[in-house]
């Protein structure tokens, strides 16, 4: 049998068991109108019409997202590399270290630049 | 095609769906027993008693708690995405059960007269895809923050995201160590590559910087940052209420006992028993080996609840600071120290030059950290004296209207 078949029966389970969950959650509760339940939660104070930003990301986190995804392909040439890793030998070691040098000077140069500092 | 692939490979259709409905319970169990176990270890560490009036010593509370959560109202704020607001929970709890479809519970036992192991699947990249799945997961946080529209918890999204993906970088990257030493990304190979030696021994600076990132992977203290109370109120889930909430809960501990179950399997040997007590391992058919498998889970939670009581919260910046420019550099010059060490032992270059290349490298990390420290104690004078030296690198020019607002 496909050796996927299983994952998707266990992410059944767990999504059948989530949305259960969610339907169940209105019909068990109470439902008592009142206008305030239906505000944004600002500690007791009038909330503010819209969240911080107009809803919107601050950029800084799509920095952060964006040298994630650096990382993350350099994570997915190392994988393959480390699994075969005894059947390439020097010419392997050698051919990744390059490679993870070449990134390490992107990286230093965000660190220099202040990308990774957080104000 | 590996022997615990095949042996997987045979099971009759029904056996899946038992053991998926297995897993799924010993999931739920687990969550319930690690919320009333946290709740009363803590409260033993500052010296309190916990939870002790719910059924014997307490045990049955988290499950009270859950049907208290049950009986109250559902409520969608008005400023809300609704249909997003519904569907985030939902990806939460899904992606947190699907992580354990590759984590072998067991060795090889009998089940209903059939041979087969606890595991649902073993795929040759088992590994890659409990990391997938984790990133999956991070969409839920998102979308519940930013759904919610409200400014709390948009902030505590952000943050979570921000958190989240910065330490699988250095999750990621602690784990190569791993697949270089057991040849393989399956988890059942990597298990059976620990016969002799652990790799949480033999790999220590790998598995340290996989407990520390998986502890920041999971939005736990010292590194709950995202559901900071006393700036956040609850963070990404402020505006859940009800079962919704339950959901973000449960897939909170559900995501501790996984990322528990994957240190336990890549670095503690997994379902084998401890050194010395291997025979244990054929006790009533080979099920014994849960029992070691969850001692070292329980282990692992323990030591997430132990930090949580020990160490107080870091600041954000700290924080990301450390995963950024501590976590991922540790992790990428150990993994090229390791790899050349694997060279040399496989090119026999004998004990000289392995010890020569081994002291180099301790020197050269003594020296940077040293430059390093020197750096800081001199930004740190510069910082007292209130001189800003114009940074040495270019900076571009701030555009005119810009800069008329900046400056007032």
């Amino acid at each position: 049998m496909n050796p996927y078949v299983p994952i998707l029966v266990i992410g059944a389970i767990g999504f059948g068991f989530a949305a259960i969950s969610v339907v169940a959650a209105a019909i068990t509760g109470p439902k008592r109108y009142n206008r305030a339940k239906s505000d944004a939660y600002e500690c007791g104070i009038e909330p503010s019409p819209q969240a911080a930003g107009g809803g919107r990301f601050p950029v800084k986190y799509f920095l952060t997202a964006m040298l994630f995804i650096v990382f993350d392909i350099e994570i997915v040439f190392l994988y393959p590399w480390a699994v075969t890793f005894d059947k390439l030998g020097l010419f392997g070691l050698v051919e990744m270290m390059i490679f993870i040098l070449t990134v390490f000077i992107a990286y230093a140069y965000v660190w220099r630049r202040g990308g990774l500092e957080w104000d | 095609m590996t022997a615990t692939q095949q042996l997987l490979g045979t099971d009759p259709g029904w056996i899946i769906l038992v053991k998926g409905l297995i897993i799924f319970v010993i999931c739920v169990v687990a969550t319930l027993l690690c919320v009333w176990g946290e709740r009363r270890i803590v409260a033993f560490m500052q010296m309190r008693v916990g939870p002790n009036r719910v059924g014997k010593f307490g045990l049955l509370q988290s499950l009270a708690d859950g049907v208290k959560l049950a009986l109250k109202e559902d409520l969608i704020p008005k400023t809300a995405d609704r249909i997003v607001f519904v569907i985030a929970p939902i990806i939460s709890a899904t992606t947190c059960f699907m992580s354990f479809a590759v984590i072998p519970l067991t060795g090889t036992v009998q089940f209903f007269g059939h041979k087969t192991i606890l595991q649902l699947t073993d795929l040759p990249v088992g590994v890659l895809y409990v990391l997938a799945v984790a990133s999956v997961g991070v969409y839920g946080i998102v979308l519940a923050g930013w759904s919610s529209g409200s400014t709390y918890p948009l902030l505590g999204g952000l943050r979570s995201s921000a958190q989240v993906i910065s330490y699988e970088v250095a999750m990621g990257l602690s784990l190569v160590a791993v697949f270089i030493y057991a040849g393989s990304m399956s988890t059942s190979d990597i298990v059976a590559a620990q016969n002799h030696w652990w790799f949480s021994v033999v790999l220590f600076p790998s598995f340290v910087i996989y407990a520390i990132s998986m502890v920041g992977e999971t939005n736990r203290a010292p590194f709950d940052l995202a559901e900071a109370e006393g700036e956040l109120v609850g963070g990404f889930h402020t505006e859940y209420s009800s079962l919704k909430f339950a959901l973000f809960f449960l897939a909170e501990y559900v995501n501790i006992v996984a990322v528990s179950s994957l240190a336990t399997t890549l670095f503690m040997g997994g379902y084998h028993a401890l050194p010395g007590l291997g025979f244990t391992e054929t006790w009533l058919g080979g099920w014994f080996t849960m029992v070691w498998f969850l001692a070292k889970v329980v282990a692992f939670f323990f030591l997430f609840v132990w930090l949580r009581g020990t160490l107080p919260r870091m600041r954000y910046d700290q924080f990301m600071q450390f995963g950024w420019k501590v976590l991922i550099p540790i992790s990428l010059v150990w993994i090229m120290v390791v790899s050349t060490l694997r060279v040399m032992s496989q090119r026999n270059v004998g004990r000289m030059a392995t010890g020569g290349f081994t002291l180099g490298v301790v020197i050269l990390i003594i020296a940077a950290s040293s430059l390093l420290d020197s750096n800081k104690r001199r930004k740190a004078r510069e910082d007292e004296l209130g001189e800003q030296l114009p940074p040495s690198f270019p900076v571009p020019e701030i555009p005119a209207p810009r800069a008329e607002q900046l400056n007032g």
